[in-house]
């Protein structure tokens, strides 16, 4: 068992998500930084899909009734603790994640997982309707929560270079791609969407990134009827601040969507911090898929070595 | 119909740009055929109004390829019937304590209470679609003369089980949520719950009914649905 002996600012259990149910309303939650999150299963032997803790900003303390094999992978925290590999605690160690200095998240996965009972399909939590991952909510402490036996293999450690290869562009750049209402903006505010440097405002969770500057505002003033909205499309309200629709995102939205990050730099968006710069780089649909391969390509290396 | 890429993993497929039984029909029958293959490159369905957005694994399927299913579907779900066949029914209390705004409702069409709760209870209404929420079916059907606008300060807290009443919608809040819609009742059944399968009472394309109960009645609902049965 681990015992919480504090939570965190935002301690959830996560695994890849819960696909299947957008038709019945729900998104699919899961990892926010899904590459961070396999990898730190990498680490100790999971199969990738592993329920894991994600943490957020500040991390929690936790208490280990017995021997465990750990790593954090994501953003780099304020412990002393190993970063990016596997290593071994003893029943009655209690470890302090501390606060994350350089993103939004980290994982810490423990080896066999985090046993939590599968709900629709999946261990994630879903904040927005209190359902999956531990009593569907975030951790408190006083919590336990109980280390499963759903192990792969041995742990592995990072192939050289991985890291490297595997943050090209800059942190603060998300590539995109247009998207439905792209043509509802004029050459002068895709400008402005594209050459600005965007704030992440304080308001951001896991529902969505949202962003401030100079507005950005369509010249088509009509409504849209409401339709489905893609993971990491990028929708601006009538305000003209653009929000990232994320990982607890609603299914269906009314707000035209000018953009939308591409799949390989999802996982950036789930390292934003509150305060953060960011700024969007248009690519064709065969770039983005290209990235995506590339990444995927490299993740799948790693885990066959 | 229309084919669009939304994202490098999405593709929007729109039946016209409005609301009308007509779309709603070519979504629902368009989700239900690409439902029933099972397709693991496809991730998710997320049918609206005039609308289906398609999510895809994109490393196992081009956006060519998702496009040829669809065109490939839509020949064959002409000939479909597609809904169905018998409507779902939903006990709803329309009393005073769980319906605070029917007044106001009332007052606003120059209706009678007892009208509103009887042209509404009447009405045989379509679920097009499934949003806001998990569980929160956005209803068509609504009659002409109930249609009234959203709360001007929608409520910090509706309960979970509420009915109510938005433009040409109705709908019932199947969690404790905020919603700014006009609640004229309410349903004592769980509307959505993942550890039910199926988790949700209502699903895209359901026809659906609602049946008139009593005080009396709604509180022998809840305590029936407490004790499993």
């Amino acid at each position: 068992m681990i015992h919480v002996v504090k939570p965190g600012l935002l301690t959830t259990v996560q695994d890849l998500g819960r696909y299947g149910f957008a038709h019945l309303g729900l998104s699919p939650a899961g990892a926010a930084d899904s590459l961070s999150f396999r990898l730190a299963n990498f680490l100790v032997g999971n199969h990738p899909n592993t329920p894991a803790l994600e943490i957020t900003l500040v991390g929690p303390t936790l208490e280990f009734d017995a021997n465990a094999t750990l790593a954090i992978f994501g953003a780099r925290t304020s412990t002393s603790l190993p970063l990016n590999q596997a290593f071994d605690v003893s029943g009655g160690e209690k470890i302090a994640i501390g606060s994350l200095l350089d993103g939004a998240r980290t994982y810490l996965a423990v080896r066999g997982g985090i046993a939590v009972p599968s709900v629709m399909n999946s261990c994630a939590t879903f904040l927005p309707a209190r359902l999956g991952g531990f009593e569907g909510r975030a951790l408190r402490a006083g919590d336990c929560i109980a280390v499963g036996e759903n192990v792969l293999g041995v742990g592995k450690e990072l192939p050289s270079g991985l890291l490297e290869e595997l943050s090209r562009t800059g942190p603060g750049t998300l590539r995109v791609t247009p998207s439905l209402q792209h043509d509802w903006f004029e050459a002068p505010e895709v400008h402005l969407f594209r050459e600005q440097v965007f704030t992440v405002s304080d308001a951001s969770n896991r529902s969505g990134v949202r962003l401030r500057g100079e507005p950005v505002l369509p010249h088509v003033k009509r409504e849209l009827l409401t339709e489905g909205v893609a993971l990491g499309a990028v929708q601006i309200p009538p305000d003209g601040q653009p929000i990232i629709l994320f990982v607890d995102q609603q299914t269906t939205g009314g707000y035209p969507k000018i953009a939308n990050v591409i799949a390989a730099d999802l996982s950036r968006v789930g390292q934003l911090r509150p305060r953060d710069k960011v700024r969007f780089h248009f690519v064709t649909m065969a770039q983005a898929l290209q990235a995506l391969e590339h990444q995927e390509t490299l993740l799948y290396r790693a885990f066959a070595l | 119909m229309r084919i669009t890429p939304a994202s490098d993993s999405a593709l929007l497929v729109t039946f016209g740009d409005s609301i009308s039984f007509e779309a709603h029909l070519r979504v629902i029958a368009l989700f239900q055929a690409l439902e029933q293959l099972r397709d693991p490159r496809i991730q998710n369905l997320h049918p609206a109004y005039a609308s289906l957005l398609i999510d895809f694994y994109p490393l196992s399927a081009t956006q060519g390829e998702l496009e040829s299913l669809v065109l490939s579907q839509s020949s064959k779900f002409e000939s479909r019937q597609g809904l169905t066949a018998e409507p779902v029914e939903v006990p709803v209390c329309y009393e005073a304590e769980f319906a605070p705004d029917l007044a106001n409702v009332a007052q606003h069409l120059r209706l009678s209470a007892e009208e509103v709760v009887t042209l509404h209870a009447a009405g045989e209404y379509r679920v097009y679609f499934l949003g806001f929420s998990p569980g929160f079916a956005y209803l068509g059907g609504l009659s002409q003369a109930l249609r009234v606008p959203r709360l001007e300060t929608p409520r910090t807290h509706v309960k979970a089980g509420s009915l109510g009443l938005a433009g040409e919608q109705t709908g019932i809040y199947p969690n404790d949520s905020p919603g700014g819609w006009q609640l004229i009742g309410r349903t004592p059944q769980r509307m959505f719950d993942p550890l039910e399968d199926p988790p949700s009472r209502l699903r895209p394309g359901d026809r659906v009914r609602f049946r008139r109960i009593s005080r009396v009645e709604f509180e022998q609902l809840v305590r029936d649905q407490e004790h499993g049965k």
